[in-house]
């Protein structure tokens, strides 16, 4: 479904991934794991068009991304919930979930789609005219994937979705991810609560430096001694 | 005593219509400044061109009043649409100054271009709409009107951008501009649109004015310097605060030209800003937290 080819992508003044090659297949909930600064933030970006690849191919169900404009991309069918979570702080949350089907198609379905998010967060529907930056940081989270849900993706892409959050929130959040995909819808997650999102993929890649340094199904990695040592602390 | 009261009354009536207008003139700057981040300072001179377009069409080749204001609105709105391809757009990641001397520079070309192309003659559009009198008092028909159309045009700039996408994005991307295309919106577009809505908010500001006032190359003078004040007062890109401003010194000027001079009104007014900006720099109301 998803696959890139040797990318390397950067900001201006320096090279954040080199020679990166990854797939996703459909269906499949795959994890990006690793320290900070490792790159898996920009990783997203240059999937979801937000910095373009200096080098390397990326193809979304054979489309060049590359060559796709960034605000096209969504059109195709990825959804990206940024790092932060980046919702419109001073909007409502019903503008913000709006914003997410701003998109020509999804704005002809924006009822249907609107009554799919709010029963998944039926908390939303409650909140729907709330000032989205007044909300705690877990329902600010469920607003955000609400949000990249609203345009019917195929993939969605999940940075971080449990930074910050409490751990109680943070089991809520691996229980959604869970829900999500039982619906049909293929995932790719940045993580660093390593032990957490093992549990909620088939596969995860280890990116470290900029590089990937290994890659295994959920099961190998959680037996792995490395990993073991450097990201779940035993 | 009772005459004072009448004078006093008939003040701030026309205060608060003076005020109507100053807002719709706000408007369109903040509209700009807070989605953009940029400060047109030529605003007041693309009202200018507005009022020659209503001037010429309207005097010289009898246009219906109502179509050529239409067109005045429709082509000054071009003309802001223009404004952003040509001046901003390539500046968008200039340092702020160079955005404020560009669209400096921009404000010396009209006024310069308007000289050449209409001379400097002073033009009236030969409206001659009544004065009002109401229970003694004198109102300005083509100031209710300035009014009740300012009015209207706010009610619809806030319609626009509460009830449609494309303007549920204009206030979006004044939050986060980067993680735009990620909901799909092209930012080039949103800011092209932006500017055109503001554009036509000057056109519309034209044919008001040009109802009570001649126009010459240098007319945006009169109009220009107040409404960055109410801007700057209100806290810039604070379209609230820009409305509430506008009729704090609506008020200023009509009641302080009670006492003598309309003009006393003006300096009032101008002395009550920079009072204001060692008391509350920020504006009434901050434009961001």
């Amino acid at each position: 479904m998803l696959e890139l080819k040797s990318v390397g992508a950067g900001y201006s003044a320096f090279q954040a991934l080199f020679d990166i090659s990854l797939d996703v297949r459909h269906g499949e909930a795959v994890a990006v794991i690793g320290p900070n600064g490792a790159g898996k933030t920009t990783l997203m970006r240059v999937i979801s068009g937000l910095i373009r690849p200096q080098k390397g191919a990326i193809a979304f169900e054979g489309r060049d991304l590359a060559l796709t404009p960034a605000h096209r991309i969504v059109e195709l069918g990825i959804a990206h919930v940024p790092e932060n979570r980046r919702l419109f702080a001073r909007m409502t949350v019903e503008d913000n979930l709006r914003m997410g089907a701003f998109m020509p198609a999804a704005r002809a379905r924006f009822r249907q789609r609107l009554d799919f998010v709010f029963d998944l967060f039926p908390r939303l529907r409650e909140r729907r005219d709330q000032i989205a930056g007044t909300m705690s940081g877990g329902e600010q989270q469920m607003c955000a994937i609400g949000r990249a849900l609203m345009s019917e993706p195929k993939l969605l892409l999940l940075d971080e979705p449990s930074a910050g959050l409490a751990p109680v929130i943070v089991q809520q959040v691996f229980d959604l991810v869970r829900r999500i995909r039982s619906g049909g819808l293929t995932v790719l997650i940045v993580e660093q609560n390593v032990q957490q999102v093992l549990k909620v993929v088939d596969r995860a890649y280890l990116l470290e430096a900029g590089g990937i340094r290994t890659a295994g199904t959920s099961a190998e990695l959680l037996e792995s001694k490395s990993i073991r040592e450097a990201y779940l602390g035993v | 005593m009772q005459i004072f009261d009448i004078y006093l009354l008939e003040a701030l009536i026309n205060g608060i219509l003076l005020g109507g207008v100053l807002a719709l003139l706000a408007l369109g700057l903040n509209l700009i400044f807070g989605v953009i981040d940029v400060v047109w300072i030529c605003y007041a001179e693309l009202i200018m061109i507005g009022m020659y377009a209503i001037y010429f069409l309207f005097t010289v080749y009898h246009l219906p009043f109502p179509l050529a204001a239409l067109i005045a609105v429709a082509a000054v709105g071009a003309l802001g649409a223009l404004l952003h391809y040509l001046v901003i757009e390539p500046l968008l990641n200039a340092a702020p100054i160079n955005q404020l001397l560009a669209t400096g520079g921009v404000l010396f070309f009209l006024q310069s271009a308007a000289t050449v192309a209409f001379g400097i003659d002073f033009r009236n559009a030969g409206i001659r709409l009544p004065v009002l009198n109401v229970a003694e008092m004198y109102i300005s028909y083509a100031r209710l009107l300035a009014f009740g159309a300012a009015l209207v045009a706010m009610v619809v700039v806030y319609l626009f951008l509460t009830r449609t996408y494309i303007g549920t994005a204009i206030r979006a991307i004044a939050q986060d501009r980067q993680i735009m295309p990620l909901m799909g919106v092209d930012s080039r577009r949103v800011y092209f649109v932006t500017s055109a809505v503001g554009g036509a908010l000057a056109g519309l500001a034209a044919t008001l004015l040009v109802l009570q006032y001649d126009v010459h190359p240098f007319v945006g003078l009169s109009f220009g310097p107040i409404t960055f004040m109410i801007c700057v007062l209100g806290g810039l890109g604070n379209m609230i605060g820009g409305f509430v401003a506008a009729f704090i010194f609506a008020e200023i000027i009509s009641l302080g030209g009670l006492y003598s001079d309309l003009e006393w009104g003006y300096v009032l007014a101008f002395a009550f800003f920079i009072v204001m900006m060692f008391v509350r720099p920020q504006g009434l109301l901050a434009r961001r937290s």
